[in-house]
């Protein structure tokens, strides 16, 4: 049976403002034989007030060392709890949870990544995977100001372009506009972020004729598909409850954008 | 002293423990067989099912607060159809008994339901009369005596299973609902349903949740439910299936001593998906260590 996991804190830093990195090791032979990029873990806060887990997405997978990486916003109560872990403390996690991005169909293809704020961080797993698999990575990283976060890591496994709101670093705007700037020819875009966002890059992929994967994020509370909290409503029926829901948690929380209604 | 004997009965059922899930917190078991032997619970409760497949309520539907959370899920479920191909289906692979929550909008669909089930493999009828969620039906049935007792009346006329109201504790006298059900024909009660609450996000200035009000459960209702549990015992000679924040075994033997028969883990199991494992060892060993032969000798025996 499987149950949840006393990870060991290997690392924990901040890296911006709110914005911190936590490197967790699985306990010896328990690390799981594969990690897709997009999936996530639920990270439960250490406050015996907070019950449920925060699901926070994997942004780099570790094999030789059993770890992950989360990189995560301290926006609340829970997450907050996490910026004060330090290393060989403990935490509990379930999961891996989630379906991830099917990197096997972007063999070969021009693939764009775009991530927007707190949506950055997943897309660097996905950029490691990509390397060398794909005919070309660019990723296209918006920050709000010139506190990058992580913009070093992705130079290492893609064209890196940056855009920030106020202008102090890249495209003045956002992913769009910079991608638009650089005249950027995609086949497959992968983006994760706002859901304005999310819904331009949508749009963006429509008018130049690429396939588009979107990585959802709602609030949750089981993370297995039981409770349905964390639905996103969808175009087609769905297979669970035969409406027009899927589980962010179970069927995503990466989607073809055009499964998705919004 | 032998192994300790943890079965119960409700109307003529037995269970092999008295530990089932909270309706809601558990879908029908398959989303949690990884983390629990379906085997070793006393029963499954299902999800609410209807007559039809229900959307349920918009996100964000859940929230946490203070020592639990708030839910609007709405009910979403496929319909009776879909759950009694796929989740019957699934459910008789494994050696439990199966208490099916059922819910409507109105007095006709909670029976569509409830006769559409009558030849299935079902082994006991939980009727939700207490949902906070849904704006029509559902708690309106659970928040009036008469409307109570006349549809437990309705159902236990045309049930072939026995029948469970599962009341909610947003009542004056949660005694009264109790006996109304009881005179009704319930076989059982369950309780307690969420207690309706709300929160509010102060530098948005919005509801949290897109359905306004939600239902609260985890460890901060505990209280709560205990005190409703025992309430009700006072005032009916029906089991009772108590829940409500329970977290842990000793949790679970506070419900029984207040004279619940049975007891669900809820909203804890998103903190802990072992946890219904964890309460049935946890019950065993408490009998073991209070000389307890029969988990039955601890049914209401408070002092």
């Amino acid at each position: 049976m499987k149950k949840k996991t006393s990870m060991n804190v290997l690392d924990s830093r901040q890296l911006a403002e709110g914005i911190y990195s936590l490197v967790l090791a699985y306990p010896e032979g328990e690390a799981p034989r594969q990690v897709l990029p997009g999936q996530f873990a639920g990270l439960y806060p250490r406050d015996s007030s907070a019950l449920l887990m925060r699901p926070i997405s994997v942004c780099r997978w570790d094999p030789a060392e059993g770890s992950i990486r989360f990189v995560y916003r301290a926006s609340g109560r829970g997450t907050k709890t996490f910026t004060g872990l330090k290393t060989g403390d403990r935490i509990d996690m379930l999961g891996l949870l989630g379906n991830g991005y099917e990197t096997g169909r972007m063999r070969g293809k021009r693939v764009l990544l775009m991530g927007g704020g707190i949506g950055i961080p997943p897309m660097l797993e996905l950029a490691a995977v990509l390397k060398g698999e794909a005919r070309s990575v660019t990723a296209v990283l918006g920050y709000r100001n010139r506190e990058l976060f992580l913009a070093d890591e992705f130079r290492r496994e893609a064209e890196v372009l940056v855009a920030t709101e106020d202008g102090s670093i890249g495209t003045k705007g956002n992913v769009l506009d910079a991608v638009r700037a650089a005249g950027i020819q995609a086949d497959v875009i992968c983006a994760c972020g706002p859901m304005p966002m999310l819904r331009a890059v949508r749009d963006f992929a429509r008018e130049t004729g690429a396939c588009c994967y979107i990585s959802l994020e709602e609030r949750m509370a089981c993370g297995i598909g039981a409770c349905l909290g964390c639905i996103t409503k969808t175009r087609q029926i769905d297979a669970h409850s035969h409406v027009r829901n899927a589980r962010i948690c179970t069927e995503g929380p990466v989607f073809a954008a055009e499964e998705i209604d919004f | 002293m032998p192994k300790p004997d943890l079965s119960v009965s409700i109307a003529g059922v037995t269970f092999k423990n008295p530990v089932t899930t909270a309706s809601g917190t558990f879908g029908s078991g398959m989303e949690y067989s990884e983390f629990v032997d379906l085997n070793r619970l006393g029963a499954v409760t299902t999800k609410g099912v209807a007559s039809s497949p229900w959307e349920g309520n918009p996100v964000p539907r859940v929230t946490e607060v203070y020592g639990g959370m708030l839910n609007a899920i709405g009910l979403q479920n496929p319909g009776v159809e879909v759950f009694v191909k796929r989740d019957l289906e699934y459910l008789k692979q494994f050696d439990t008994r199966v208490i099916v929550n059922v819910c409507g909008r109105t007095e006709e669909e909670y029976l569509a339901v409830v006769e559409r089930l009558s030849e299935e493999a079902v082994d006991l009828l939980e009727i939700n009369v207490s949902c906070p969620n849904v704006k029509e039906g559902a708690i309106a049935f659970g928040q009036d005596p008469d409307a109570l007792f006349r549809i437990t009346d309705k159902i236990r006329r045309i049930a072939t299973q026995p029948v469970i109201m599962k009341l909610t504790p947003n009542v004056t006298s949660i005694a009264e609902m109790a006996r109304a059900a009881e005179a009704g024909g319930a076989d059982a009660i369950s309780l307690i349903n969420t207690i309706t609450g709300m929160k509010i996000d102060i530098e948005r200035r919005t509801f949290v949740l897109a359905n306004k009000t939600g239902g609260m459960s985890g460890p901060a209702i505990k209280p709560v439910a205990v005190r409703m549990v025992w309430q009700a015992a006072q005032a009916v000679k029906i089991p009772i299936i108590g829940m409500g924040g329970i977290a842990s075994a000793e949790d679970a033997i506070e419900f029984i001593l207040a004279g619940a028969t049975m007891v669900a883990a809820g909203a804890m199991q998103f903190h802990n998906p072992c946890l219904t494992m964890e309460i049935i060892d946890g019950i065993e060993a408490y009998m073991v260590r209070h000389q307890i032969e029969h988990v039955t000798d601890l049914i209401g025996t408070v002092q």
